[in-house]
């Protein structure tokens, strides 16, 4: 993303902000990053909104306890919507899940935040962990029934050497998409900050001219707060629903 | 909580069919498909389709070439799987795009 400039101008440099670095006093010792520190933030302030929102245990809500009870309740009904009466079950995991995704996603545009999901080793290994509970799921539930999910029935058998090896790649693929799609869209979102951010340092650092016309970018960021605070939610919701889905496949098989 | 949210308004049966199935005693009435991801605009189903192509892609690449690594036949299966992966990532962004399954 460096653009090369004239010496001593401000240059675009929009992926130092995904580096990582050691915090805390012993924090270079046990490789403990911002990251890891975020993801404690994080899960902390899930389980503090869960843990003083239904402490009240009022009839009528206050509102810690409705925001504790709505995502509570969100959840649930996407769970069981979704993968129908069985996913009661994989509501915790579900729930984790997203609550995990968008903590990452929301802690990331606090500034000098740092945004733990838009590391692919992070999503990477949440994807992993999807597939290869729902792949689990899916032989505890059918054994060995389980691998017709990858021969359609009805599907003539000469066509099989075609479509089971599509089929397998297609399964396989669904924890590549499923954290490349939250990956790019997080550090798609904090590279455009980024340059956006440098345009009215660039800007501002010229003239009056300049200046005037830093207001642009300055505009473009507040827009793109928005528009990431959707992002960050909608991501979080894709990857919880689409779990669902895959755990829907498990459950049910086709 | 929200046990009374499904309105006073309706009969005593189904008020109970309602709160029958929201406890998974009973099937929901009509399994709505699952299959169908609402992503707002525009711009998040083209990067659905894209992630989804592009994956697959990459898995069939690298089953191709891990396959020919471990069996010395290098172009072989790559080329066999890039065609299947291909075929993969469109079979993908049909199950994304095409009309719901059952």
């Amino acid at each position: 993303m460096a653009v090369a400039a004239p010496t001593g101008e401000p240059t675009i440099d929009a992926l130092s902000q995904f580096k990582l670095a050691p915090v805390g006093f012993m924090g270079s010792a046990v490789n403990f990053t911002q990251a890891n520190l975020l993801m404690v933030i994080g899960a902390g302030l899930v389980l503090a909104l869960l843990y003083y929102g239904s402490r009240p245990r009022a009839v009528v809500p206050g509102r810690l306890q409705a925001a504790a009870e709505l995502s509570y309740d969100f959840v649930y009904n996407m769970a069981v919507d979704q993968i129908g009466p069985e996913g009661k079950r994989f509501f915790p995991f579900v729930f984790t899940l997203f609550f995990f995704v968008l903590m990452g996603n929301l802690l990331g545009l606090v500034p000098f935040s740092f945004t733990y999901t838009s590391h692919i080793a992070v999503t990477a290994a949440l994807a992993l962990l999807v597939i290869v509970i729902v792949t689990v799921v899916a032989l505890a539930e059918h054994g060995w029934t389980f691998f017709t999910y990858f021969f359609p029935s009805g599907a003539p058998v000469f066509l099989a050497p075609l479509i089971v090896p599509i089929e397998i790649i297609s399964y396989l693929s669904r924890p590549v998409s499923l954290s490349i799609r939250l990956f790019a869209n997080m550090v798609a979102g904090h590279v455009m900050f980024a340059v956006f951010a440098t345009f009215v340092v660039m800007l501002g650092g010229h003239s009056l001219v300049g200046s005037i016309a830093a207001i642009g970018p300055v505009a473009i960021n507040v827009v793109l707060i928005g528009f990431e605070l959707l992002v960050a939610a909608l991501q979080a919701y894709v990857f919880a629903i689409l779990t669902c889905i895959y755990l829907h496949d498990a459950v049910h098989l086709h | 909580m929200s046990e009374d949210d499904s309105g006073a308004g309706g009969s005593f049966e189904a008020r109970l069919r309602a709160a029958r199935s929201r406890q998974g005693m009973d099937a929901p009435p009509a399994a709505d498909s699952p299959s169908t991801v609402k992503e707002s605009s525009a711009l998040g189903v083209g990067m659905r389709v894209g992630v989804e192509l592009v994956s697959a892609l990459a898995v069939a690449i690298a089953i191709g070439w891990g396959l020919d690594h471990w069996l010395h036949t290098l172009p072989l299966f790559l080329v066999v799987f890039l065609v299947l992966g291909g075929a993969a990532g469109v079979a993908n962004v049909w199950r994304l795009v095409g009309p719901p399954r059952r």
